[in-house]
């Protein structure tokens, strides 16, 4: 039904991807601003601070902002030029309804009639085939207030247990860790406390790349004599001038956490003290970590062995540390065990919940803290709450004015979805802040779903590539066209203030979905007149909770700079930092500062597994895939903005100057992939900087350049993430130019 | 004016190459839509090592000296100005004879253009847009006080050796503490090998870089 309506050449003609550079009044040097407006970026996790300047209506450029709790002024290339997002010919500026004939393949049409289409599909749908046959995508980028109602609509007005949201490919794994462990999901420390550590171990995080302010706070520590020790398979900008690198082969680094506990352990390198006062199961751990001696890590990782002992001997023996992992050992077909030895590690020193000590995640989403939290994954309700669990059930009906027991109960993870629609039990689905056919893997496959439903609803700003395969496309809100919160990468609450209204028949997204509900005619509990309203409402749905919004309101943030959840009471002033001695909580209840009943942190045996596709003689080599500083996850907003564009047109292969001799591949070439997926052809870029076995791509691209074509959908069997960082593949020199150079502009 | 006490420190050693002040360079009034600073990597192939370079707003300035036309001139301040657009017959004099490489000919417009320090934010009371925006700190505007207190590993540097010309900057250069030569000797500099070849193996120490010690860490020396 829903395959994408035109040639992908004509959508692109009328829809883009096309580049907008500064041109006209934002190239004018004299011009005078009607305003400037406090904000944050639109794009990761730090959210830096930033003025947007506005004139005529429209934001033409931006000026730093000095006194950005967090930021300082300081921005990363995709910050500087998010302004040019505003105002572009790529904005959908009406409803869309598809439609072969047109220009395009999709025709406009008037937004109360395609509101009207839409909820008589989903209607028609959920009466035929159930209500569960309407699944609702959404993501990590939206407000929180906006997560709120999401999740709240497909339970509540849609009464749908499917809904799930793209931080399945983002956090999942250190959230499921971290509730294992600590039973909270947010980061234990401030950013503050990185440049008090005496060592900074970052694991599997590109952090000048995908989090290049957190740079600054890993280099302050270092001006004060921190060592710091990055776990990669790439010598990435942060890397380069560490004390320690350790070169791990991609998938491998629950080996190394275990090692490194096992030399702790040996040399009595831990916290005895911490160990029994603070934790439970430190010697089941024990037990399992006594196998992996440094030669047994070392042959796993494919680290040397002097290298593990060094590094164990760096962390084993510091005062104070800081360690932080990314998307790196949390991509994997056991991203959870990965996370799990971490925190062993750190668990083991003792060092958490003091000044200098922390242990982090590094988030990568906009909202990827606050996104997760309240309602829009697809086992949880507002507050951190389990939809499983009959007193919060309980909880948050009532703030809902709706009965229990008519909640749906847990769904499926994003990826499932579409194995639903496979199934034939999904037959319609809405999607907004979602790409999943360029963000998902074995994105071929996610393609082949879209078309098999028989209704397909996304809303969104630009035409996204998924949303080539919608019936109807609802033009939404972008960042600086609404207010509201977010939680950044610490778990501080910030607020997102609105620049211009948005352009045309485009909606603030939440009015759509509350159209959407009043076009169903169910409308009760979606009549919010303002964000702050949908706050209110959440801080309520959140109170008692484990993230417990209660107390924070959005004077209090402007006033604080911030506000760190736990906040339980108009006079709490947030919780900077987790696990302190002698906090409180609302699952010990005082018994300890950790959120488990008896107050005590969990140590949890972290089992070693291979990828879930490892190489062998046909596909020889490890493919692992990442983000460039330049672009933004699946390119939607990004590779609509020249200068970023620019900076890193294409995506390339990045293969060891050893391997290129062995394949006859030059510098510049072009190579083709393969994997048990598909193939793709791009060019090859020969650097000393990875792994002689592990091939690169950046994953922001759509259509033939798209990387995501051929990773695994292999995914963790707790946190449901898939195993983006590695797959086994080969590559060889490509007799020529792929098809697509020379009819596709680079971000196209 | 920019006020005696602030000076411009660059840091190559935190430079993580994100492009951040190219990008925020070409925002600001002086030079709106061009951007004044280059970053380049050193050997791509080799290191992900890239240098930032902005103009050095020299004591005595060789793109001065050379301009037939006395397009450039230094303000008391110490800051060297672009060509000054009625004056300058874009003769590139100043782009070849600059030892930093830093003018650049804008053959539209007929005029060299080069790095200001941001005049109209730096002369008002604000950062230049590079060092406002760098994420890693490899630029940075501010007092000799900060910096001593920000970077106690590092030590400023402001004469270079070019051969037999010798420069003083009103720009800092980040060196090493303690291991600070009298000058930077640039031509050595540059046919030397910047990997730290020598050092131990497999360990920077927050100076070295890793980059090219990599085989030495594997397990089994990075074969495959």
């Amino acid at each position: 039904m829903a395959r994408p309506p035109a040639e992908a050449l004509d959508i692109i003609d009328r829809y883009g991807p096309h580049r907008s550079y500064p041109h006209g009044v934002r190239l004018d040097a004299g011009l005078d601003p009607d305003r400037l407006v406090k904000t944050h970026c639109c794009f990761c996790g730090q959210q830096c601070g930033i003025q947007l300047k506005v004139k005529d209506e429209q934001v033409v450029g931006f000026e730093p902002w000095m006194d950005a709790p967090f930021s300082a002024g300081r921005l990363c290339p995709k910050g500087v030029r998010r302004y040019l997002q505003g105002s572009h010919p790529d904005r959908l500026l009406t409803a869309l309804r598809r439609d072969p004939s047109a220009p395009g393949g999709f025709a406009p049409m008037g937004y109360e009639e395609a509101v009207a289409r839409v909820a008589a599909e989903i209607g028609r749908i959920q009466e035929a085939h159930g209500r569960d046959a309407f699944a609702v995508l959404t993501g990590a980028s939206l407000t929180t207030e906006k997560a709120y109602l999401m999740g709240k609509f497909a339970r509540v007005c849609l009464g749908t247990r499917n809904i799930d949201y793209n931080g399945r490919l983002c956090m999942v794994s250190a959230g499921a860790g971290n509730k294992k462990a600590f039973g909270v999901d947010r980061a234990a420390n401030p950013w503050s406390d990185i440049p008090k550590a005496e060592v900074v171990w970052i694991s599997g995080a590109n952090v000048a790349e995908c989090a290049p302010i957190t740079t600054d706070y890993v280099w302050q520590a270092r001006e004060h004599g921190a060592k710091i020790i990055v776990v990669d398979p790439r010598i990435t900008p942060i890397a380069r001038t560490c004390d320690l690198f350790l070169p791990v082969k991609p998938g491998r680094d629950v080996a190394l956490f275990n090692g490194v506990l096992h030399l702790m352990i040996e040399n009595d390198w831990i916290d005895h003290e911490f160990i029994r006062a603070r934790t439970v199961g430190f010697e089941k751990v024990a037990e399992h970590v006594r196998e992996w001696t440094p030669r047994r890590t070392a042959e796993a990782t494919g680290i040397a062995e002097s290298t593990i002992r060094r590094a164990a001997e760096m962390w084993g023996r510091a005062k104070s540390s800081f360690l932080l992992h990314a998307r790196g050992i949390e991509h994997h077909s056991h991203g959870v065990q990965n996370v799990l030895g971490a925190i062993n590690m750190v668990l083991a020193s003792g060092r958490i919940g003091r000044e200098g000590c922390g242990y982090a995640t590094i988030t990568g989403q906009a909202n990827g803290q606050g996104g997760r939290e309240h309602g829009q994954k697809c086992d949880q309700l507002p507050g951190g709450r389990d939809i499983a669990d009959p007193a919060h059930r309980a909880a948050v009906a009532k703030v809902w004015d709706v009965d229990p027991d008519g909640l749906p109960g847990p769904g499926v993870d994003a990826y499932e979805i579409f194995r639903e629609v496979e199934r034939g039990h999904v037959k319609g689905l809405l999607s907004i802040c979602f790409n999943p056919k360029v963000s998902l893997p074995d994105s071929d496959y996610v393609a082949r779903m879209l078309d098999k439903l028989d209704f397909y609803v996304a809303i969104d700003f630009f035409l996204n590539d998924t949303a080539r395969h919608a019936d109807v496309v609802l033009p939404g809100s972008l960042h600086e066209e609404d207010e509201g919160t977010v939680t950044q990468i610490e778990g501080r609450i910030i607020k997102i203030n609105k620049a211009v209204a948005c352009p045309g028949e485009a909606r603030q997204d939440w009015r759509i979905i509350q159209d959407i509900a009043a076009a169903l005619g169910r409308p009760k509990g979606f009549t919010f007149r303002e964000p702050r309203e949908i706050f209110d409402e959440l801080r309520r749905a959140s109170a008692g909770g484990v993230c417990d919004y209660a107390g924070v309101t959005y004077e209090k943030i402007e006033r604080q700079g911030g506000v760190f959840w736990p906040c339980p009471a108009d006079d709490h002033p947030g919780t900077p930092r987790l696990f302190e001695e002698g906090s409180w909580n609302p699952v010990a209840r005082g018994a300890g500062p950790y959120y488990f009943p008896d107050g005590k942190a969990r140590f949890n045996v972290a089992a070693y597994s291979p990828p879930a596709e490892d190489v062998d003689a046909d596909y020889p080599l490890m493919l692992t895939t990442g983000r460039v500083v330049s672009q933004f996850l699946s390119g939607t907003q990004t590779r609509r903005i020249g200068p970023l564009v620019d900076q890193y047109p294409e995506p390339r292969i990045e293969l060891h100057p050893r391997l290129a001799a062995e394949l006859g591949i030059a510098d510049g070439d072009w190579a083709t992939v393969e994997t048990r997926r598909g193939a793709c052809t791009l060019r090859a870029m020969v650097v000393t900087t990875i792994r002689p076995d592990v091939i690169f791509v950046p994953y922001h691209w759509a259509g033939p350049k798209s990387i995501n074509r051929l990773t695994v959908s292999a995914q963790d069997p707790i946190s449901k993430i898939p195993e983006y960082k590695v797959c086994a593949a080969r590559l060889s020199r490509a007799p020529g130019p792929p098809d697509y150079a020379g009819r596709l502009e680079p971000q196209q | 004016m920019v006020p005696d006490h602030l000076m411009f420190f660059i840091d190559p050693n935190r430079c993580i190459g994100c492009q951040s002040c190219v990008h925020a360079c070409s925002e600001c009034d002086t030079h709106k839509g061009m951007s004044m600073i280059h970053l380049e990597y050193v050997d791509r192939q080799r290191s992900v090592q890239t240098a930032p370079v902005v103009c050095m707003h020299c004591d005595s300035p060789t793109c001065a000296e050379v301009c037939p036309a006395d397009a450039i001139k230094r303000t008391p301040d110490g800051v060297v100005q672009s060509a000054r657009k009625p004056r300058c017959v874009a003769c590139n004099n100043c782009v070849l004879a600059c030892p930093f490489g830093v003018p650049k000919s804008n053959p539209g417009l007929e005029l060299m253009m080069k790095c200001d320090m941001c005049y109209d934010r730096s002369s008002a009371g604000l950062k230049p847009m590079c060092a406002t925006v760098c994420p890693s700190g490899a630029l940075f505007f501010g007092t000799q006080e900060q910096v001593e207190m920000l970077r106690p590993r590092s030590e400023p540097i402001n004469r270079f050796r070019f051969g037999r010309q010798e420069v003083a900057t009103k720009v800092r250069m980040m060196v090493p503490r303690g291991r600070a030569p009298e000058f930077v000797d640039v031509v050595a500099a540059m046919e030397g090998r910047p990997d730290g070849a020598g050092d131990e193996p497999g360990r920077g120490d927050g100076f070295v870089p890793v980059d090219m010690l990599m085989a030495s860490l594997y397990e089994d020396g990075g074969s495959r």
